[in-house]
């Protein structure tokens, strides 16, 4: 009965988005104030079928019926209960389940706190809020239903992949799906002024937040995501240009630079047409991604069936919404309102410069993902592009955009000083020099990008702190005052220094992993030594031990530094009979931020085992960059002004009725 | 300044990048791409030695040999051709003689590929794209097991 309740549930409220599609739109061309406000009903109940649906598909998995196809495909009876959980989405089915579940939570979310909105603004939102929703149903329902049964229910299921069995998996897919799907909020938001043809201050600083929220999720689903393919792949590597990050990247950068040119709009009233195509731009390239992930044109481990009926219904999607995004945008985004004018040399000329540069290095990663494809759907020739493309193309567009980074918090709105705050960042600079000379002495003829690297780096996060330090007056007036001042400094002040510090720490993290790098391959046997950096790790022996289900050899090794015994690791490889599939499960030990990275290969003929040592020097600033940088975004996501919300109108709001 | 000409700077600088960002692009797609190729395409088009190229195929049963310190060799194949390959280091979890392998490298003179990087599939109903395309190409395209691999060593270099 379960299945069938979530499939009846999938089906109401593919109804239900139906009805939130039409009638609001319709009470917002004709002012009806009731059927404007249908769309908040529809949304909320909209997210308890969807619940419903997903919570069905979740207790066929923890109960292992595998009456239901996709839980014999996915799933294992003596699986640890959590993957039980996880493997809801760890498969195609199911991963599309939870993003119209969480598009169907955004939805909600709207419908509860956006009761200062305008009411032709929220209704038309939702609206196309339903659009995308009765889209990614209907392909749900028609080609990757998650419910369906087989005739005659097999005893066991077929295990989930297990790279997979991780609990990674926990945690990846839904908060990259939440900044995936997070930012339709803003492309909703975006079509409805464009059919309301007016577009204001006030417009931006409603979507900002909600930009701002999905932005933090999706930083976070990368930054995990990252941390997952290191650990668990076993050869080290945390970003390899894949198509499948690219696709992740992509609408990270652009919701990047939405997220800046949203602060020139809510502040200057300018860029309204810019910002309104960064929100279509933003989403539409969330829609690529999944197109790329999901539709099978691409293999991965992301891919999980290869089915070109839903390559075809996604490419759909993907030209109904972009293209219809684009037309309207084409047809009404004239017709909106300049904004306020400002010099080149300005804030809003930073933001800009930001922006310039932010799109043209999402545009060259748009090209090495998509240009093998066409490529190939052209001439036939088979090419792939991987780090090198990247490192040419990427890499020089983000080295102005790096230098720029503490010049736009110190250049006034409207017209700035270039020379005075080139001026007043003259000690972010001198240390970043001074930097660039240390690592230069203490490396010795290493590699020479390294001290460059360095340097920026430090520039960057000296640079950022330069803003709160000036206007805190730190260092020149009272500790206690400059304290109390800093108290006083907005939010949103604190999370732009937090956020670009992070940038910073982020670029050193990756300088130094790329840069500094060691790496040794033995084989070994029992007794055996090898070292790297001053470690010396030496191989105990090897012990089989069982899983649950799973069988796994573990090597233990002993590692010492100057003769002195500072760790056990063990790292193993595990065979899943069900699947005739091994992993490797490498062994990581932190010193600071630094890491010992030891994985297993292949047992040979003589007992001896192939081992993979690397040292990766703080590498784990890589990971903590993405972090701070989110705790910078909730730091601005928690100003008082995003928080009271934008002010009304006071005569419309009079005439609204009382909800 | 009048707002059509902080427009036309601002139309001019955002071109300025594109422009920078698309040079870059044009250098790094003559200089930094590799392209795929089997093993016919390989010996037939005369591919020069150290370029550096991807090379797929099926790993060819019967001839994986592992010598010192990691070093190990084995022959690609795509049914109708093969070329023999070396690679020094740990290989991927799911290498195994029978199954489809993309690895990356050059030719030496000799026509042996010098691998640097081989990379198998993530799960064991997953074939490399591009060596399904290759295979079935060649007519060697079946479901696994009934992969038939007689003579294929034909008209390999030594």
């Amino acid at each position: 009965m379960t299945p069938e309740f979530g499939h009846y549930a999938l089906v109401l409220a593919l109804a239900l988005a139906l009805v939130q599609a039409t009638v609001p739109l319709w009470g917002a061309r004709t002012n009806d104030a009731t059927l404007m406000g249908v769309a908040g009903s529809t949304a909320l109940a909209q997210f308890v079928f969807v619940a419903a649906s997903f919570a069905a598909l979740t207790a066929c998995y923890v109960g292992s019926d595998f009456s239901v196809l996709n839980v014999f495909q996915n799933s294992h009876s003596a699986m640890p209960l959590i993957y039980k959980f996880t493997s809801v989405w760890g498969n195609h089915e199911g991963s599309m389940l939870l993003w119209v579940l969480i598009l169907a939570l955004f939805g909600a979310l709207v419908a509860l706190f956006g009761n200062n909105l305008p009411a032709t603004l929220k209704a038309n939102a939702l609206a196309v809020q339903a659009w995308i929703a009765c889209a990614f149903y209907l392909f749900i329902l028609l080609t990757s239903n998650p419910f369906a049964r087989i005739a005659h229910a097999p005893a066991e299921g077929r295990d989930l992949n297990p790279i997979l069995q991780d609990p990674g998996l926990a945690i990846h897919p839904p908060l990259l799906y939440l900044g995936y799907v997070g930012f339709s909020i803003s492309f909703s938001f975006a079509i409805a002024a464009l059919i309301d043809g007016k577009i204001d201050a006030a417009w931006a600083r409603w979507v900002r937040p909600w930009t701002l929220t999905a932005w933090m999720f999706l930083t976070l689903g990368i930054a995990m995501g990252s941390y997952w393919a290191y650990y668990e792949l076993g050869w080290g590597g945390w970003w390899f240009w894949d198509p499948v990050e690219n696709a992740s990247l992509m609408p990270w950068i652009a919701g990047t630079a939405l997220l800046h040119s949203a602060v020139v709009m809510e502040k200057r009233n300018a860029l309204k047409v810019w910002t309104i195509l960064l929100a279509i731009l933003t989403f539409s390239l969330s829609l690529l991604g999944t197109f790329l992930v999901r539709s099978g044109v691409l293999t991965s481990v992301h891919t999980f069936a290869n089915d070109p009926a839903r390559g075809v219904f996604i490419l759909g999607i993907l030209v109904l919404f972009i293209g219809g995004g684009f037309t309207l945008y084409a047809w009404r985004a004239p017709m909106l309102k300049q904004g306020g004018i400002f010099a080149p040399i300005s804030r809003e000329g930073a933001l800009v410069f930001n922006n310039m540069f932010l799109t043209a290095a999402c545009a060259t990663v748009f090209v090495g993902t998509l240009y093998p494809l066409a490529l190939e759907a052209l001439t036939g020739d088979k090419i792939s592009v991987g780090a090198p493309f990247f490192n040419l193309t990427f890499g020089p567009l983000f080295v102005p955009l790096l230098i720029a980074i503490p010049f736009g918090p110190l250049l006034a709105w409207k017209r700035g000083d270039l020379t005075g705050a080139a001026q007043r960042l003259i000690a972010a600079a001198a240390l970043g020099i001074v930097a660039l000379a240390v690592t230069f002495a203490i490396q010795r003829g290493g590699p020479v990008l390294a001290p460059f690297g360095i340097g920026l780096a430090f520039y960057v996060m000296i640079g950022a702190l330069i803003d709160p330090v000036e206007r805190t007056g730190l260092f020149r007036v009272p500790f206690a005052t400059a304290m109390a001042r800093a108290r006083g400094l907005p939010r949103s002040a604190w999370g732009t220094a937090v956020a670009h510090f992070a940038a910073g720490m982020l670029l050193f993290g990756v300088i130094a992993e790329s840069q500094w790098n060691a790496e040794r391959i033995a084989s070994m046997k029992p007794g055996d030594t090898t070292s790297v950096r001053g470690y010396e790790l030496t191989l105990d022996g090897l012990l089989p031990r069982p899983g649950p289900n799973y069988r796994e050899l573990v090597a233990r090794f002993t590692v010492r530094r100057d003769g002195e015994i500072v760790n056990v690791l063990e790292p193993s490889k595990r065979t899943f009979p069900q699947r005739q599939m091994s992993t490797t499960e490498a062994a990581i030990m932190t010193r600071g931020a630094s890491q010992l990275y030891l994985s297993l290969g292949d047992v040979g003929q003589d007992g001896s085992i192939a081992v993979r040592l690397y040292h990766k020097p703080f590498v784990l600033l890589i990971w903590f960059g993405a972090v701070v940088m989110v705790f910078g975004g909730a730091l601005s996501l928690s100003d008082r002004r995003l928080r009271v919300g934008a002010p009304k109108p006071a005569r419309k709001a009079a005439l609204q009725p009382a909800e | 300044m009048t707002r059509k000409q902080r427009r036309l700077t601002l139309i001019g600088a955002g071109l300025g990048v594109l422009a920078l960002a698309a040079a870059l692009v044009l250098y790094a797609l003559n200089d930094a791409i590799v392209f795929f190729n089997s093993p016919t395409d390989v010996l037939e088009k005369h591919v020069a030695p150290g370029a550096r190229i991807r090379l797929g195929g099926l790993v060819k049963p019967g001839t994986l040999t592992r010598g010192d310190n990691l070093a190990v060799r084995f022959e690609v194949t795509d049914g109708n051709k093969s070329v023999p390959v070396t690679y020094v280091g740990v290989l991927p979890d799911l290498f195994r003689e029978g199954q489809g392998v993309v690895t990356e490298g050059a030719l030496d003179p000799g026509g042996t590929f010098k691998a640097d990087s081989v990379l198998a599939k993530h799960d064991e109903t997953y074939m490399p794209k591009e060596v399904a395309d290759a295979l079935k190409k060649q007519g060697h395209w079946k479901t696994e097991g009934g992969y038939g691999l007689a003579g294929s060593s034909k008209g390999a270099p030594k």
